[in-house]
């Protein structure tokens, strides 16, 4: 994970804030639970920062402004992350010690327990605040609203139930640290070094390296965490918090399975998918994409927007920590990305949401300018392309190309009719070749369609195909790449044709007939979706 | 015809006269002959005729629409078939034929495969063997013969993964392909071809680069009963140890070559392929006990080919105990071979049919007796260069194999008393001789006299034969077709008078026989009409006028070695007219002139091969070897001194001494 990532996924609460509001001020339970979902989020890498805030741009700039006074106020009884992040440690630490009572171990966690009342203070102030402003809101987001501060409120509770339950010294608390040690311990030994030093490093806002070297290894407590809640407590609300975890922990969007109602589905319009712009000026009305631009942006509006607060990236918010997780439905009807699809499939994040709209949905509109003949609705696809574009074009009589042979041959394999194309010889272009050499892409569909493509749905992409192809390299989403009326297909087309057991065998290397399945294959098994985005 | 007259051939049915012709395959002159008889002869036979193996390409048209039913087109005989060849053959063959072989042809493209491939629908089978310049559009061609059944692209280097998918793709009912030296084919291309072409009986992945990964495309064929991959050294125990699927159609499997293929993964291969019957595994890994114990566990494994390996005492028990008795075993050029061993081997095995003991230098009388004893039902016994094998040996062999069949001697110490108790063997038909310097005329009148099956005899530098000998042989083997006397010098035309009753004998090798003139062989081109391969090479009495009797009887002739004889400008040209004519060597002719040489080459049209000293090059204008190699022509120049002759027993000495 990289520092960018984090950082991206730092300003993703805080964009949030302006639309889920004050859930965000609820820092402490989970810190390190996020960090688990924000190396999920590192696929939101840097460009694509804005799609966080579209949200406020289009329909919620009013809020704008909120932000800012909380994030540029450190002195804020509200903790900043790295702060709580350390006091939970070591109230963890402490938890695990109790066998003997300390006094200062008590100390410290009646000092969290004071810290955390005056977070759910504030956060009821907040509500009692917005709950004024957010009238002659759509019913509908204020509910939704209202139910994610009540999920935050739940977590706080929840934690301050268990740290208070810590502070006792009782037989059940000992029975409950022990496992928790001993996890820790097999963890990783040096784990709580580290953590601290990724939380020093955040404190100065930047870090450096060790934040993203050592992201990872912030993960065991939190695991532990629970552990003990769940040990110790008997509340129930511990238990669905649990319930939410590990689910957090395995990334992969396709095949995590998520049971329906586990999590929230939100659904953007077209035009907010669409926007190309998501942060606002407020003063002058210019556009940007990534919030620090704005920032830089700002300055020239006076200086009262140059001062380190004003220009420092918002961070604070980056604690939340969503109680019910996000996925995203594609707004075009119809589509199995679509909640009133009966197989609904949802999309990750955001960025999946905005990638798979325009792949699927949208007027490919980019041109590959060396072969004139690709198209591209995503301009990353299309970069993507044109670094391979006319280099080792292994190509198939139904016109797709692909840049690997053993690509090639997988997709042979598992298509009948399929042949490999020569390329067209040097002085005179074969009689059979010349109808494939040179095929545009034009061709392709009605090409692909008789040998066996019934696309499931009416909207179906027929073109998609091909795309998918080319795309392999950079697919930063895996839902807008599988085509779910591909994966249907070809589930039915040539799958049956094809013997399973090789698949298994993935290390068996014999990757050009996998290559070509795996594509569809991961989609069920849910393993490779995380690699592919790394 | 004004009068119709009777003909009494019109008696004759259809039927009856396509009996007659099935009896007269043997000679191609034959058949000639009974089209020549009359107009209704003519017909018959010409509808009679399934085979063709045409010499000229540039006639393919009219020998083609006198022949309407042929269904095998044999090509190899013409050294230039061009695209125009292969449409004419499309147009006039169509569905008829089934089968084509263009293996020793050049000069045709994927232009002319894809007209061949879209008329002819019925076409089974295509040789494109030696198609080196064949590329993967032919490849693509071919794909277009979806009922294509056999296909043989033996180094056809140039095609790569891309045609063989198209193949793949294309012709579904592929049962016997051989990629052998397709240089240019990965696992890629083989992976495909297994996955596709699910009817494939026997594949020839024999040199061809491949490794591991597409073994379990291959084992996964569910009809494959015959796999070669020699020499694929990127195959070795890992990637058949990782396999543990059953291919129980496995029969024939030869990982010869492959010295990455030891113990371990052939007895993983084992536990799947139950019914392997023949296995080879030449020139791999040492056979040791460990593993000869693999092929214990082969229930139904008949044979077994170790050339050229390392075996252990150890592993030569173990085959011993194998659980079914071997019928044809081969330990050629196996260091280790001993006595103990063999003897110990041969005890269990007393069905063996087959038994080749080539070069196993460490072996004695004990090792032959055992032979003897256990294995009497033997139909053949290589064993060439037994040295320590003693002269009384091989009186044994003949008191007690005599069902032998076949018998290579060579180089052995086996002397008249021996070939007097061998020529019991009654049924012989190969006999090898050679090199054999105690052996003499009175043994081989035995042979002559006892043997009247034989077919096969080398005598090459057994010194001590003369015409007495020879003409023996005449006498009593009548069904004699081949016969080397290469250096036996006192050979004289008194033994080619003899040998030219043996109206079969199609080769002759008669190199190094001073004594030899143009009137042996004049006798020999008159009797042996069948003759088809003859080497004189360094007969120096053999002048032109034996070439004049040759051009004008030996029509079958194909293939004659001239080096060193007295052979001019004349009797190269006469030989010039023997149509079927491919190969010749032509190495220090004193009496050839380059003229006389350039006259020959233009007028021999069906020359494939000829070996020329390099002097003539120089003295030869490009332009017209350029022509020459276009007419489908290999010039191969040499550039070897002249050599004098050696005494037999020095050249045997001289061959000793070399490592």
């Amino acid at each position: 994970m990289d520092l960018k990532g984090r950082r991206c996924s730092e300003a993703w609460p805080k964009s949030r804030l302006g639309n889920d509001s004050l859930k965000t001020l609820t820092l402490d339970l989970e810190p390190f639970n996020q960090f688990n979902s924000l190396q999920q989020n590192q696929k939101w890498n840097g460009p694509d920062n804005f799609d966080y805030g579209y949200r406020i741009a289009t329909s919620y700039s009013e809020v704008n402004p909120l932000p800012a006074p909380l994030s540029s106020n450190p002195d804020n009884q509200i903790k900043t992350p790295s702060q709580v992040d350390k006091q939970t440690i070591e109230a963890l630490i402490s938890a695990s010690k109790l066998q003997d009572w300390d006094p200062r171990t008590m100390l410290s966690n009646l000092s969290f327990l004071e810290q955390k009342i005056h977070q759910l203070q504030d956060l009821v102030h907040l509500i009692v605040g917005r709950e004024g402003r957010a009238v002659g809101r759509p019913d509908e987001i204020e509910a939704q609203q209202q139910q994610l501060v009540t999920a935050d409120l739940t977590s706080i509770i929840v934690q301050l139930i268990s740290t208070a339950g810590s502070l006792l010294p009782s037989v059940k608390n000992t029975l409950a640290a022990n496992p928790f040690v001993g996890q820790l311990g097999s963890s990783s030994g040096v784990g709580f070094p580290h953590i601290l030093d990724a939380n020093d490093a955040m404190q100065q806002d930047n870090g450096g390296s060790k934040v993203s070297d050592h992201s990872d290894q912030i993960e065991p407590p939190s695991n532990c965490r629970h552990e003990q809640n769940n040990g110790g407590q008997s509340n129930p609300l511990v238990s669905t918090i649990e319930e939410h975890d590990p689910k957090d922990e395995e990334d992969a969007g396709e095949g995590e399975n998520l049971p329906p109602g586990s999590y929230e589905v939100l659904q953007l319009e077209k035009e907010e998918i669409l926007a190309p712009h998501t942060h606002f000026c407020m003063i002058c009305g210019k556009g940007f994409k990534r919030d620090a631009n704005l920032r830089m942006h700002m300055r020239g509006h006076g200086d009262e927007y140059k001062t380190p607060a004003a220009l420092a990236k918002p961070q604070k918010e980056s604690n939340s920590e969503p109680m019910l997780i996000k996925r995203y439905s594609c707004p075009f009807a119809g589509c199995k990305r679509n909640k009133d699809h009966k197989k609904f499939q949802p999309l990750k994040t955001i960025l999946c949401v905005k990638n798979h709209y325009k792949r699927t949905h949208c007027d490919k509109s980019y041109t590959c300018s060396r072969c004139n003949s690709k198209k591209f609705s995503v301009i990353a696809d299309l970069k993507t392309h044109e670094k391979h574009c006319g280099r080792d074009k292994w190509l198939c009589s139904c016109g797709t190309t692909f840049s690997r042979k053993d690509k090639l041959f997988g997709h042979i394999a598992l298509f009948q009719g399929h042949t490999p194309a020569l390329p067209p010889e040097e002085n005179k272009v074969s009689s059979g070749a010349s109808d494939l050499g040179g095929s545009s892409e034009v061709t392709e569909t009605t090409q692909v369609e008789p040998t066996g493509f019934n696309f499931s749905s009416g909207t179906s992409n027929v073109g998609s195909i091909q795309d998918d192809v080319d795309m392999k390299g950079n697919v930063d989403d895996p839902t807008g790449y599988f085509s779910p009326l591909n994966f249907d297909t070809c589930n039915f087309g040539g799958f049956h044709e094809f013997p399973r057991p090789p698949f298994e065998v993935s290390d068996s290397s014999f990757a050009f007939l996998l290559s070509g399945s795996c594509n569809y294959i991961s989609k069920t098994g849910g393993a490779s979706g995380s690699d592919a985005l790394e | 015809m004004k009068k119709p007259s009777f003909n009494p051939f019109d008696l004759l049915s259809e039927e009856i006269l396509f009996t007659i012709l099935d009896c007269l395959e043997e000679n191609p002159l034959d058949k000639k002959s009974f089209s020549l008889v009359c107009k209704s002869f003519y017909l018959v036979e010409s509808r009679h005729r399934k085979t063709l193996k045409p010499l000229r390409s540039e006639l393919l048209t009219c020998t083609l629409n006198r022949y309407p039913c042929i269904t095998h087109l044999d090509l190899s005989l013409c050294p230039r078939v061009n695209d125009n060849s292969l449409s004419v053959v499309s147009g006039l063959c169509k569905s008829p034929l089934r089968s084509i072989d263009l293996s020793r042809s050049k000069f045709f493209s994927h232009v002319g495969l894809t007209s061949l491939a879209l008329n002819c629908s019925s076409l089974v089978e295509i040789d494109l063997s030696n198609g080196t310049e064949l590329t993967d559009f032919a490849a693509k061609a071919i794909a277009k013969a979806k009922n294509l059944e056999k296909l043989s692209l033996a180094r056809c280097k140039r095609i790569s993964d891309l045609g063989i998918g198209c193949i793949a793709v294309g012709c579904r009912k592929l049962r016997v392909i051989s990629l052998k030296w397709c240089l240019s084919v990965s696992d890629l291309g083989v992976g495909l071809l297994a996955v596709k072409c699910k009817e494939i009986r026997s594949l020839d992945l024999s040199y061809v680069p491949i490794t591991n990964k597409c073994l379990p495309f291959i084992f996964q064929l569910q009809y494959l009963e015959d796999l070669a991959l020699i020499g694929c050294l990127g195959i070795d125990d890992e990637g058949l140890a990782a396999f543990k699927q059953k291919h129980p159609s496995l029969e024939v499997l030869n990982i010869s070559h492959c010295q990455n293929v030891g113990h371990v993964g052939l007895s993983s291969l084992i536990n799947g392929a139950e019914n392997l019957r023949q296995l080879v595994l030449a020139y791999g890994s040492p056979v040791t006990l460990s593993l000869a114990e693999a092929f214990q566990k082969f229930s139904k494994l008949h044979s077994i080919k170790l050339n050229g390996c390392m075996v252990t005492c150890d592993g030569l028990n173990a085959i011993g105990n194998c659980c079914i008795p071997l019928r044809e075993l081969s330990l050629s050029k196996c260091s280790g071979v001993t006595d103990e061993g063999l003897s110990f081997l041969l005890s269990k095995h007393r069905e063996l049919k087959k038994l080749d003991i080539t070069c196993c230098r460490k072996i004695t009388h004990v090792s032959i007796d055992s032979i003897t004893t256990s294995c009497t039902s033997l139909v053949s016994l290589r064993m060439e260069s037994c040295s320590l094998v003693p002269k009384e040996a091989f009186i044994l062999i003949g008191q007690r194999c005599y069902l032998l069949e076949e018998l290579d001697l060579t180089d052995n110490k086996i002397d008249n008393e021996g070939l007097k108790f061998i020529s019991r063997c009654s049924e012989l038909s190969s006999l090898k001789i050679g090199i054999c310097l105690n052996i003499t005329d009175e043994g081989l009148t035995n042979i002559g006299m006892f043997c009247p099956k034989l077919i096969e005899l080398d005598l090459y530098r057994s010194t001590g034969i003369t015409d007495i000998g020879i003409a023996a042989i005449a006498r009593g083997c009548h069904q004699l077709k081949m016969i080397n006397v290469a250096y036996c010098k006192d050979i004289t035309d008194n033994s080619l008078r003899s040998l030219s009753k043996c109206s079969r004998l199609n080769t002759l090798e008669i190199r190094g026989c001073p004594c030899i003139s143009s009137v042996g062989l004049s006798a020999i081109a008159v009797g042996c009409k069948q003759l088809t391969r003859l080497d004189i090479k360094k007969c120096h009495d053999i002048d032109d006028v034996g070439m004049l009797s040759l051009a004008h009887f030996s029509q079958n002739l194909t293939q004659i070695n001239l080096s060193y004889c007295s052979v001019t400008d004349v009797g190269l040209l006469a030989l010039a007219s023997i149509s079927c004519l491919h190969c010749i060597n032509l190495l220090h002719l004193r009496g050839l002139t380059a003229n006389g040489l350039a006259a020959a080459l233009l007028a021999c049209g069906g020359l494939r091969k000829v070996k020329l000293h390099l002097s003539f090059k120089p003295l030869l204008a490009k332009s017209f070897l350029e022509h020459i190699e276009t007419r489908g022509c290999v010039l191969q120049w040499r550039d070897k001194a002249f050599q004098a002759d050696i005494d037999s027993k020095a050249w045997k000495l001289e061959l000793e001494d070399m490592p």
